[in-house]
């Protein structure tokens, strides 16, 4: 086996250096009645070249390949990603190093981990911004846990129900073995949260949106920090569609405190959901109750600058069980390719193509209105938006799917309300051909 | 780490089994660490303090002091309400490493005067801490695992 | 001259210097393709405008020579030998990167209806199984993103087992030798950690178990083998005694490289575990993640595990979501889809075969290891260990060369440090795992290096205290960082 390098005669060799006979007497602490007593049912070892042909196998079991365009966004969105990230992304200098502990040898990772919290803080608008989490939904959990911590005595957090389905879910699972207690709010017309609904309720440590919402919906972030702050509790702002930042206000700059969400948008796959990239920042007054690790700069013996992780005495392997996380690992290769991806783009790149998207989806919006749709939702959007038609549209999804064109999402499976209203997202990667090709089924 | 000979306890003020020093002024009791504690923790990074007007009852953790890698609590000597933190600390925590009995960390208005009184003096701290310096205190963690 | 610089064993390598990325660029340049526009620019409402981030504008080629050049700061698997215990860093097989890159596979959205995504689908339902089989026990998830929050979605199940009885528990029993994240993911379901001491042997007393193990404890947090390196031998004897105390027993598998193909976890008396891809299944660590950490369930826990969860009738593989039990959804989508694609590859490259012998390897090097350097350092522990050994700086206190100074020599000499000051019980613990994918000859090398230290330690112990010497920077204060935190470049 080419990844086990121990031949028969280095075997017995280092046996006879430690004294045992073999590897019954090495495994001899492993009682019997805890030992597997048969061989695992497993298929035999696959050489190289009989693996790619079985994973094309399971590849070509996709009934929409790469070759579709998927015109769904809804947390997960297909941008283009530049050649040069996946040939960096690959060096074994990055990808096969362990967490930077020992920062004199891993100075590539802390300086890039320092640039992507620089990066992020400046995309976001905040003070801070940590090195990672897992995902946009954990994250917003543990957005939500970190107000409770900074609001010591509340016990209630309110949450929009624009928010992601799957981030609600993910919220509801955290917060389930707790005492406290998830208040969803309601949506207007014109498809923002009802900030209204907040003021009633009592102690609440954090009201939190998410903008571009999960209709494509932009809020009114300065009154959802002016709601929070009226009752004395935190605003979050999470995202599922980083790029947004590139054209629409930043958070952070309207008063927000804590704001969290998916990088995926910046460099990254699809890949059937993960890995994608928890952003997190928030105000640098929040620091000492932010989770996940930090990257700090400093200088070594001679003066000379380096960078180190930093507020380590927040994080579980040194307060246990009063860490202000469990979180141990971030996303790692994530934070880079995110970083790549907007030193990439450049500012006025990464607004140039923020504006794109927002054009192709105004197009196709103008597009299915013209053919009949109608909005369900008043307000501005971004890249995505959610319409209804007097047409059968999932017959219309049959015609477009023999195109291999995959457009609109029921959200009959997400909200009870949702049946018939179809969740729409065209980025830069949409031409206008294809775009024409869902307006003209619609309007047939 | 300095030697015991090489540590400093001063004959004014009273002591805890916790390593906290306590002093009392004008019916008001200074409360910091001692200087063995300040020595076991290394270099103190950061001093969380209580807000002011907070009550605590004695033996009650009020705060925590981090170093780089450990994160220690401080209990208070006496019941009683905070009247004032050391604000300087915020900037300056390495204060405490200094000069452990000049960088109190709160002010407190004891709610009971005798449980100050019934605190240790320097002989009874020395033994204590006598004891504990063959003890090696914990190392400290450095990896995460995964 | 920097003082105590001097040759000694190992290798070398390049110093660079690159300013931030911030320090360069242009306005006006990009390094990325973006293609004309070809619809019309539509209207926007001023108010939502921002003014667009401040990032540097930058070629190709800079952001290509950047990231190119903080490379060369780095030391990887690929690098050298990485011994760090309880890490497991294992060589990470380049075919997985390339399976992984699949375009259907990078390609699927999330969101597609099942009969769309068979494939992606089949693949978490074939790596379900194969984890199944692996550990013994019956069900899995594959959903958490990390080890961490494999262990997280444990307590979870814990704590919706424990609900489903009709009563919280409120305890939980961990050995002293756990993990941080242990008792982190235990507090974050509200469970308060009960801390068991190791007995002089390193390993568990089932007594003190009895002892402790009551009505409201909901079970135990046990690693095995333990963070001594040491099997807990009386494991089912323990797990019994939970169990008849209506309690559950986690199975923390960051040590699960020592086990595969051999212990079986359900006969162990594991109700619950998690697994570490990039430990066990050979994923890169990617300099902190992204990582996975899928749990295995025994029969009668599945209905709790999380939403959605995939079946397969028999034609089609599922989505299932109708799962009243079940604690809820732990991940955005379906987890780290891209990172259990490459531990996935590796379970179909080794086998049966190929993992049992890679675990008995794994103990194999672990314990020549111990053996050679017996003497040289102290071993707190001496039995026959399993995947890693555990020393201590003992016998180098009498010359004031710490635990610290001696990882700090080792990187001079090639090598990544071991994992150092862990577990806490060991005073100056030296952990050293070498995994199963480095040969005889390596681990030779690396025995004669830590002996040389030693020596050195006696004749030399400035140099000691003087490393490392070879890197870009030299010892870097980490107390200032954390008074003065510097945590960006500015807006």
């Amino acid at each position: 086996m080419r990844y086990l390098p121990h031949t028969e005669d280095d075997i017995s060799r280092m046996f006879q250096a430690i004294g045992l006979k073999d590897f019954d007497e090495l495994f001899a602490a492993v009682p019997t009645s805890s030992r597997h007593d048969a061989p695992l049912d497993l298929p035999a070892p696959k050489s190289e070249w009989e693996l790619i042909e079985y994973m094309n196998e399971i590849q070509a079991q996709m009934a929409v390949g790469s070759s579709h365009h998927v015109l769904i966004g809804a947390g997960r969105y297909h941008h283009y990603i530049p050649c040069s990230i996946p040939t960096l992304m690959g060096r074994s200098e990055f990808l096969t190093a362990y967490t930077p502990y020992q920062s004199e040898m891993a100075q590539g990772t802390l300086q890039g981990l320092f640039e992507y919290q620089t990066l992020t803080a400046r995309l976001l608008g905040v003070e801070v911004a940590n090195a990672s989490m897992y995902d946009g939904a954990s994250g917003l959990a543990e957005a939500l846990l970190m107000s409770l911590r900074i609001k010591k005595k509340e016990t209630k957090v309110a949450i929009s129900s624009a928010v992601h389905p799957h981030y609600r879910e993910v919220v509801r699972t955290y917060f389930a073995p707790t005492d406290f207690e998830v208040i969803e709010l309601p949506v207007l017309a014109d498809g923002r949260t009802d900030l209204s609904a907040a003021a009633d309720i009592e102690g609440l440590a954090a009201v939190a949106v998410q903008s571009p919402n999960f209709f494509g919906v932009v809020e009114d972030l300065p009154a959802v920090s002016a709601a929070a702050h009226d009752k004395k509790a935190l605003s979050i702002v999470a995202f599922t569609e980083a790029m947004a930042y590139g054209l629409l206000k930043r958070p952070g700059s309207c008063d927000v405190d804590i704001v969290c969400g998916d990088g995926q948008s910046f460099g990254m796959p699809r890949e059937f959901g993960g890995p994608g990239l928890g952003m997190f920042g928030c105000k640098q007054a929040y620091v000492r109750n932010l989770p996940g690790r930090l990257v700090g700069k400093t200088q070594d013996v001679d003066g000379k600058t380096g960078y180190v992780l930093t507020l380590a005495t927040r994080e579980q392997h040194i307060r246990r069980e009063k860490a202000t996380s469990n979180i141990c690992s971030n996303q790692g290769i994530m934070t880079l390719i995110a970083a790549m991806y907007m030193a990439s783009t450049g500012g006025t790149g990464l607004r140039t193509l923020a504006r794109q998207n927002y054009d192709k989806a105004e197009y196709l919006k103008a597009g299915l209105l013209a053919a009949g749709g109608r909005l369900t939702y008043s307000g501005p959007t971004y890249n995505e938006f959610v319409m209804e038609f007097d047409c059968d549209f999932a017959a219309v999804q049959q015609r477009l799917l023999a195109k291999k064109i995959v457009a609109g999402l029921n959200l009959g499976q997400f909200y009870e309300n949702g049946s018939g209203k179809w969740l729409f997202c065209a980025t830069e990667t949409a031409s206008r051909k294809v775009l024409d090709s869902v307006i003209e089924e619609v309007k047939a | 780490m300095k030697e015991l000979n090489e540590l400093n306890f001063p004959d004014d003020v009273k002591y805890t089994r916790e390593h906290e020093w306590a002093k009392i002024e004008e019916g008001n009791v200074f409360v910091g660490i001692t200087d063995y504690a300040q020595d076991q923790l290394g270099d103190i990074v950061f001093v969380e303090m209580p807000a002011e007007g907070d009550s605590f009852e004695e033996g009650e953790e009020f705060g925590t002091l981090e170093s780089v890698k450990a994160v220690s609590e401080i209990y208070l000597p006496v019941s009683g309400e905070i009247l004032a933190i050391n604000e300087a600390l915020e900037d300056e925590p390495e204060m405490v490493n200094k000069d452990p009995y000049e960088a109190w960390i709160v002010k407190v208005k004891p709610a009971d005067v005798s449980e100050f009184d019934n605190l240790m003096d320097k002989t009874a701290y020395l033994k204590l801490v006598e004891s504990e310096f063959d003890s090696e205190p914990d190392s400290e963690p450095d990896s995460e695992f995964e | 001259m920097i003082p105590g610089n001097q040759i000694g064993p190992g290798r070398s390598g390049l110093i660079i210097e690159e300013p931030l990325l911030w320090e360069r660029g242009a306005k006006g340049r990009c390094g990325m393709s973006i293609p004309e526009s070809d619809v019309p620019q539509a209207q926007i409402d001023d108010s939502l405008l921002g003014e667009g981030p401040n990032f540097p504008d930058l070629s190709e080629v800079d952001v290509v020579r950047h990231y190119t050049h903080l490379s060369l700061w780095n030391f990887g698997v690929d690098t050298g030998m990485y011994p760090l215990g309880s890490c497991t860093m294992k060589y990470n097989p380049k075919i997985n990167e390339q399976i992984a890159a699949m375009p259907a596979f990078t390609e699927a959205h999330p969101m597609l209806p099942d009969e769309l995504c068979q494939g992606t689908l089949r693949l978490i339902y074939e790596m379900q199984q194969a984890l199944c089989v692996i550990s013994g026990l019956d069900a899995a998830t594959l959903q958490p993103a990390a080890g961490a929050q494999g262990e997280l979605t444990g307590m979870f199940l814990f704590a919706a087992y424990h609900k489903s009885k009709g009563k919280k528990r409120s305890k939980i029993l961990m050995p002293d030798t756990a993990h941080g994240t242990n008792p982190a993911s235990a507090a974050l379901c509200g469970f308060k950690p009960v801390k068991i001491a190791v007995n002089e042997k390193g390993r568990l007393n089932a007594d003190e178990v009895r002892e402790l193990m009551d009505d409201d404890t909901a079970g135990i947090m046990i690693t095995n083998p333990n963070t001594l390196g040491l099997f807990e031998s009386n494991i089912r004897e323990i797990a019994d005694i939970v169990h008849e105390k209506g309690g559950l027993v986690y199975g923390d598998g960051a040590n699960m490289n020592a086990m595969m193909g051999i212990i079986n976890m359900k006969k162990c008396g594991v109700d619950v575990m998690h697994w570490n891809v990039h430990k066990t299944l050979s994923t890169p660590h990617g300099g902190g993640g992204p990582g996975a950490g899928p749990v295995c369930v025994v029969k009668e826990l599945e209905k709790f595990l999380p939403s959605p969860h995939i079946t397969f009738d028999g034609k089609m593989y599922h989505r299932k979501t109708d799962l009243p039990d079940s604690l809820g959804r732990v991940h955005s989508f379906h987890g780290n889809f891209g990172v259990l694609i490459k531990a996935y590859s590796y379970v179909l490259s080794m086998g049966e075969e190929y993992l049992r012998r890679a675990s008995e390897l794994a103990v194999l090097n672990a314990n020549y290891i111990k053996e050679k350097l017996r003497g040289y350092y102290f071993l707190p522990q001496d039995a026959v260990c399993m995947h890693e050994v555990v020393f201590s700086d003992k016998l180098q206190e009498e010359y004031k060369v710490s635990t610290l100074d001696i990882a700090k020599r080792l990187m001079d000499c090639g090598y990544h440090p071991p994992t150092i000051y862990f577990p806490l019980i060991v005073h100056g613990a030296i952990m050293i795992e070498p995994t199963e994918t480095e040969c005889l000859e390596d681990l030779d090398e690396f025995i004669e290096v830590m002996r040389a230290i030693a020596e050195e330690a006696k004749t030399d112990p400035d140099l000691l205290h003087n490393s490392p010497q070879r890197y870009k920077v030299r010892r870097l204060d980490e107390t200032y960082a954390a008074r003065n935190p510097c945590l960006t470049g500015g807006q």
